[in-house]
């Protein structure tokens, strides 16, 4: 039999779809891409839940690169973050604010005195209002915001050690 | 034998009257907007459990963003706006119809360029196989 070009078709069709079935291993369809990346991290206002006579808010962060780490109590996950935040709190020598999702206040504190506090600020979100207005959706989610206040970085799920080194550690030289 | 099998029947009867009933409690006060509430839910995607709408969710996000959804219907916001409202934060993913968009042009053509060239590769296969069979046939002649 003559080789003709057309024999190759068969192979190349396998081929492209083979291409398109080895990306789509590496994609992990519950990392949904935030909206908000670049966008100015929306404000909110809310009490300590550390000492109830003084507030945080967002516009007051101006001029810092900060951390926002939603998490709850109830989250095994944050559980299993837990640690590197501690880590973090030491290493990295930016805010980490802290948002209790959906949680009651006896329950966030409690497990934080039990666990360690890695927050410098901790606020509650008690009805996930503050989290619909983030786009959260699976805790625990971390935002990175610049000192502008606009949001750099969305990490879905635990930070891992891979994530800080590689990724948040770099980008949080960079801003500042 | 077919008394168990009746009973197996009405047993599922049953259950699935059970859920309607389920559904029916979940309907609030203002019925023109739970109306608009439902019909809007059914067009965006719960995003803790992604094959379920948000009418049918039960996680608890999918509660919070119902209720989000009744009080910007209270507001008085357009479907159209509360629907920007959640793309803005949660991005087109909420949204089961994806917009015709620059990044979702191969979702929307992939099928159709398909199509013709499935059709295009009959025509050819098609004209081929009435050539052999022309040329057959003046052989036998």
């Amino acid at each position: 039999m003559k080789f003709q070009l057309k024999h190759l078709v068969p192979l190349s069709i396998f081929l492209v779809l083979l291409g398109f079935l080895m990306v789509g291993l590496k994609l992990d369809p519950h990392e949904v891409p935030s909206p908000l990346i670049n966008k100015p991290a929306p404000l909110f206002e809310q009490k300590l839940m550390t000492d109830a006579n003084q507030t945080f808010s967002v516009g007051k962060m101006r001029g810092q690169v900060w951390l926002l780490n939603v998490w709850a109590s109830w989250c095994t996950a944050c559980r299993q973050e837990h640690p590197l935040l501690m880590k973090m709190s030491q290493e990295l020598g930016i805010p980490l604010v802290g948002l209790d999702y959906k949680d009651t206040d006896t329950e966030g504190l409690a497990v934080l005195n039990q666990f360690g506090n890695p927050y410098s600020t901790l606020v509650a979100d008690v009805e996930g209002r503050v989290g619909i207005d983030y786009g959260v959706y699976g805790v625990p989610e971390t935002y990175l915001i610049d000192k502008a206040g606009i949001i750099r970085y969305k990490q879905i799920g635990p930070i891992t050690e891979e994530v800080l080194y590689s990724t948040l550690i770099p980008l949080i030289k960079g801003l500042q | 034998m077919m008394k168990k099998m009746f009973s197996i029947i009405a047993l599922a009867f049953f259950l699935d009257f059970n859920g309607v009933g389920v559904n029916a409690q979940t309907i609030g006060n203002d019925p023109a907007i739970e109306s608009r509430l439902k019909a809007l839910s059914q067009e965006l995607r719960c995003l803790v459990c992604q094959n379920q709408t948000l009418a049918d969710s039960t996680a608890p996000l999918a509660e919070d963003l119902r209720r989000e959804i009744r009080e910007l219907i209270a507001k008085g916001m357009t479907d159209e706006e509360i629907t920007a409202y959640l793309v803005a934060r949660y991005g087109d993913f909420v949204r089961y119809r994806p917009p015709l968009k620059s990044q979702t042009a191969i979702l929307w053509a992939g099928p159709m360029i398909l199509l013709f060239a499935g059709f295009g590769m009959l025509l050819i296969t098609l004209r081929r196989r009435n050539a052999l069979i022309a040329n057959d046939k003046d052989a036998e002649e």
